[in-house]
């Protein structure tokens, strides 16, 4: 047992009497775990904490273009910015909706294909095989780019009439050159481009996950006879149980807030059916100049996301234990 | 998991499918950057007729590429060695001590990966801009207001994979060292440290990618003086033109020492996350 | 030890910020009136790039320190980043002494209260507001208060075409919108990838310049007296539909254009002659050119309005100048500003970025085409109309904008749209307005 665990508890009951001289011991196990999270409980109270308050704050201030440069002066809204964001019958609410069904769709689509991408590619890479780790290596590569150089590439090839997208279409023989960036497609065009980042990051995690599988069960499975499917389903998924919970959890998280992909996509011009809600966010308060509305908007969903969160943990049964 | 013909027919498949899915931007992104202009304009062609390196040259004049790299890698390196450091003692406490707040630490530092940048990023430049006021230390327009902004962003998943790393270290060992003499910091020093050399290096990396791609709050939060990457390489589409071959040649351009460096660290990244995700 | 300091600068201020965050911003106008003489000034993306407008306002900004002793320190800003970067600024107090605005801002930025007015004093130490061309000024701001912003770089509307094109066919430039689009119909041949008129479809900002011009042109409104949003009047739904019909009914334009998010790819189109019209500002020269077009073979005619309609052709558009009313340094700022309008900087600047002297007696010197100037000129001075002087423009451009890109990108992927849906299109926007202020 180490030394934190045998002083453990007396914490209980005091927050850390700073002037205690750091007598090595005794002492230092009451001051030194506080000590060692303070800069980094500092930066996240400073870049996370108070700014989200401040949002909060916001929410409830009519704070529009008469009054960003004098905040003091901004009347409070009471719910109103609330209100206006959840009446669904109005133009405002009503965009806020949409935005939210797009997001979702995006969200559960982009989280399963890339889910299901990521464990093919760990399951085929699971045995060695000559070349594996050159395949492994170039999989990583859309993880490692930077996201706007893989997106701004995207959409050069998504463009109607310079693209290799269409191009290879035409070369199929389609008559018809569609649109990826504007109209219904757009949603698919996003989809693919944040698949196509993120699926990489389900393939590290899931073969990071399949490495620590002891090979004797697969063993001791095939000698009962078990093909590659039930072993898959009857060693693979439940040993991975653990990492696939948190990571379908991190996916869902990432791309409902996805701001890079259609703002760097779509730029100024983004297409109804592509519109995120982040970046419909950003608009709301960057284009209107509606920043008490805006900052409503953020806080139904961070509430929203963490009811999804919370409601996920509990029915998943993981013990916060850590996180 | 058998080697059968059915496994090798499915692992053909796969990597054909996905290495084509993977590879084609990347190609895309080589070849159109050694297009000249006209021909990324017109129609796409699959190999450049007229090969050229121009765009490689021009492209650090139509924008000062240069100056945003600097400040870029400034940042970025900056950021990371910080957000390490902090996470390394967080991910130590958590690990290794039991203290009142240890649940609503950590429940609190990873529910901020929950915060849409959105809602924070307005009341952040305001907070810039106050501390400037107060204390006339420039934080917006510089770097490193981007620097202290950028190492929380990757804070909070650090701390977590870092104290999943920590956890898998045999408590056994920093008994020893405590025994030898060492505090605390030291069996952390001396110890855990190395011991978890490839989960520090994955949250390096991770943190450097973290602060090189991010767009929003830089979008915001730079001028001139301190414009990142993120930001900068849309500049290249002007008001009279838009330069799709230096854009991509830029774009390949600030991939590579990212690509390079996570692909070199690879095995660690992976076996980082392992430690961290598996437990 | 840079770092502790730091970290207790953020300590302190964040007990400290709650309730600071909410005060501060425009209280620190006091100290900093010191002999050194700096000003901060933000241009704007005017030429082929950021550099570009370097290369071309050093020297002029160079010669000002040197006929005053006033140094400016100088940042060209794309367009993509301008609007956020000044709202930034405005609301943080943090904010630069002077700054190129898009003249439709003006009333809008006005509002915030952020900048100074013109006053008499103001005016007079610029040079007076006789000096510039009425309408111009008039972009300035509201009407009946002073202007916050002055103007700098007159820009018009006009509608470019390809003589080559035009003789081939055997046709004459267009007069009204119906000799517009037979003339482009005529010049349209999808099977060769040939198309009458390019038209900037994806891009919001240039969207709703049109739906404003084709609704003043039927003599229509979009703000009533007010400052309330009319958006659904017939006049403005049927002016929409007119625009939209060049590619939806008249068929002369590509539908590739409702992915054009810059009027920079129209222009492209037109400079490399794939369309034989396309309607754009002045400054499109420069790309024009250099892209491959020679001076002589593009023609310039007011964009035309139909028979009966109203002769707008070009709302008032242009770049202005905008001080910040908590600048240090306010008389050298109002000096600065007068250089940048004086006759001298208008001719030198004029040039390089094909724009319009907005000085009475100015002549333009953008093109070396005598008749191209004189038609731009007749343009800006007798056929533009400033869009909507009201606080709510800002949310005008991008409500009803965004809703003719949407209408647009149905169009080009095969739907069809009605006025019946334009109009309950214009009626969402105007909602949002609506809920918005």
């Amino acid at each position: 047992m180490s030394v934190a665990t045998h002083e453990a508890t007396p914490a209980a009951t005091k927050p850390p009497a700073r002037k205690s001289k750091p007598e090595i011991r005794p002492g230092l196990s009451r001051w030194l775990p506080y000590a060692l999270v303070a800069p980094a409980v500092l930066m996240e109270l400073v870049i996370h904490i108070i700014p989200m308050l401040v949002g909060i704050w916001m929410s409830f201030v009519k704070l529009t273009k008469f009054f960003i440069a004098n905040w003091s002066a901004a009347p409070s809204a009471g719910i109103n910015n609330y209100k206006v964001a959840l009446d669904f019958d109005n133009a405002v609410g009503e965009g806020l909706l949409k935005s939210f069904g797009v997001t979702l769709i995006f969200s559960l689509v982009t989280v399963a294909l890339s889910w299901v991408l990521g464990m093919a590619a760990a399951v085929a890479l699971q045995p060695t095989f000559r070349g594996r780790s050159l395949v492994r290596t170039l999989f990583l590569v859309p993880y490692a780019l930077p996201a706007y150089a893989g997106i701004l590439t995207w959409n050069f090839m998504l463009q109607r009439d310079t693209g290799a997208v269409n191009h290879v279409l035409t070369q199929l023989g389609a008559d018809d050159k569609p649109f990826w960036l504007i109209g219904s497609n757009a949603l698919f065009s996003l989809i693919t481009v944040a698949t196509w980042k993120l699926w990489t990051f389900a393939f590290l995690t899931l073969m990071a996950g399949l490495q620590s599988i002891p090979r004797d069960q697969y063993e001791a499975a095939a000698v009962d006879g078990a093909g590659n499917l039930r072993q898959w389903r009857n060693i693979t998924l439940p040993a991975l149980r653990p990492v696939n919970l948190v990571l379908v959890l991190v996916l869902f998280l990432w791309t409902f807030s996805d701001f890079n992909t259609p703002y760097v996509l779509f730029g100024t011009a983004q297409p109804p059916a592509g519109d995120l809600i982040t970046f419909h966010i950003y608009n709301a308060s960057f284009l209107t100049w509606n920043f008490g509305s805006g900052a409503a908007m953020s806080v139904l969903l961070l509430i929203f996301l963490m009811i999804v969160t919370g409601i996920y943990l509990f029915v998943t049964g993981r013990k916060t234990r850590r996180a | 998991m058998l080697e059968t013909k059915g496994f090798k027919a499915y692992r053909a498949v796969v990597l054909v499918v996905l290495g084509l899915f993977v590879t084609i931007p990347l190609y895309v992104m080589v070849t159109s950057s050694l297009k000249p202009l006209k021909d990324v304009q017109g129609a796409f062609t699959w190999w450049p007729s007229n090969l050229t390196i121009a765009p490689f040259i021009d492209m650090w004049k139509t924008v000062p590429l240069a100056r945003y790299f600097v400040n870029s890698t400034i940042v970025s390196v900056v950021a990371t060695l910080l957000s390490v450091a902090l996470a390394i003692l967080a991910a130590f406490a958590v690990s290794r001590f039991k203290f009142r707040g240890r649940t609503v630490f950590t429940t609190t530092v990873l529910s901020t990966q929950m915060f849409p940048g959105v809602l924070f990023l307005l009341p952040l430049f305001l907070i810039f801009v106050n501390i400037n006021n107060q204390f006339g230390l420039q934080l917006v327009g510089t770097r490193l207001g981007l620097i202290i902004t950028y190492l929380t962003f990757s804070l909070p998943f650090s701390i977590w994979m870092l104290a999943g790393y920590f956890d898998s270290i045999p408590r056994e060992l920093d008994e020893a060292a405590l025994v030898d003499g060492c505090g605390p910091m030291g069996a952390l020093w001396r110890v855990v440290l190395p011991a978890a050399r490839p989960g520090v290096i994955a949250v390096a990396i991770y943190s450097f990618m973290t602060a090189w791609g991010e767009v929003l709050f830089a979008s915001v939060m730079t001028t001139e003086a301190n414009r990142t990457l993120s930001v900068g390489l849309r500049q290249y589409s002007t008001q009279t033109n838009i330069y799709w071959n230096q854009i991509m040649a830029a774009a390949l351009v600030v991939s590579i020492p990212v690509v390079i460096g996570f692909l070199l660290a690879q095995r660690h990244f992976v076996a980082g996350v392992t430690a961290g995700a598996v437990k | 030890m840079r770092l502790r300091s730091l970290v207790a600068a953020v300590a302190a201020t964040a007990l400290g910020v709650g309730l600071a965050a909410c005060g501060g911003g425009d209280s620190g106008s006091d100290g900093g009136s010191g002999g050194d003489q700096t000003l901060t000034y933000w241009a704007s993306n005017q030429g082929t790039s950021l550099d570009n407008d370097k290369q071309v306002l050093i020297p002029v900004l160079e010669q000002f320190t040197k006929d005053t002793g006033i140094k400016v320190n100088l940042e060209v800003i794309g367009w993509n980043d301008l609007q956020t970067r000044i709202q930034t600024a405005i609301t943080s107090g943090q904010a630069p002494d002077v700054v190129n605005i898009g003249n439709t801002w003006a009333a809008s930025l006005q509002a915030t209260g952020a900048f100074l007015p013109f006053d008499n004093d103001a005016m007079t130490a610029i040079g007076g507001k006789d000096k510039f061309v009425p309408t111009a000024l008039a972009t300035g701001g509201k009407a009946g208060e002073d202007v916050t912003s002055v103007p700098l770089y007159g820009l018009a509307y006009g509608l470019y075409y390809n003589k080559a094109m035009f003789a081939a066919a055997g046709l004459q430039p267009p007069k009204t919108w119906e000799e517009m689009v037979t003339a482009a119909q005529k010049l349209t041949n999808p099977a060769k990838n040939q198309w009458g008129m390019a038209l900037a479809a994806g891009s919001y900002t240039e969207n709703v310049h049109f739906a404003f011009i084709n609704g003043a042109q039927n003599k229509s409104e979009w703000f009533d007296a007010e400052g309330k949003p009319t958006f659904t009047s017939d006049g403005n739904v049927q002016g929409v539909l007119r625009y939209l019909d060049l590619m939806q009914k008249d068929k002369v334009a590509n539908p590739s254009n409702a992915q054009y998010d810059n009027g920079t790819k129209s222009v492209n189109d037109f400079a490399t002659k794939k369309v034989a019209m396309v309607i754009n500002q002045n400054n499109a020269d420069s790309s024009i050119v250099a892209n491959g077009m020679k001076a002589g073979e593009y023609g310039v005619v007011p964009f035309p309005s139909p028979a009966g309609g109203e002769p707008v052709a070009s709302h008032v558009a242009g770049i202005n100048l905008s001080v910040f009313k908590n600048t240090k340094h306010k008389d050298s700022t109002l000096k600065f500003v007068k250089y940048m309008t004086d006759a001298q900087t208008q001719t030198t600047l004029g040039k390089p970025f094909a724009s319009l002297p907005v000085l009475k007696d100015a002549k333009p010197v953008f093109t070396t085409d005598a008749a191209e100037a004189a038609i731009f000129q007749d343009i800006y001075n007798t056929k533009s109309k400033p869009l909507p002087l009201v606080p709510a423009e800002d949310q005008f451009e991008s409500t009803v904008g965004k809703a003719m890109n949407s209408m647009f990108a149905k169009i080009a992927t095969g739907g069809t749209v009605s006025a019946d849906e334009v109009k309950a299109a214009l009626k969402t926007a105007e909602d949002q307005v609506a809920a918005g202020s």
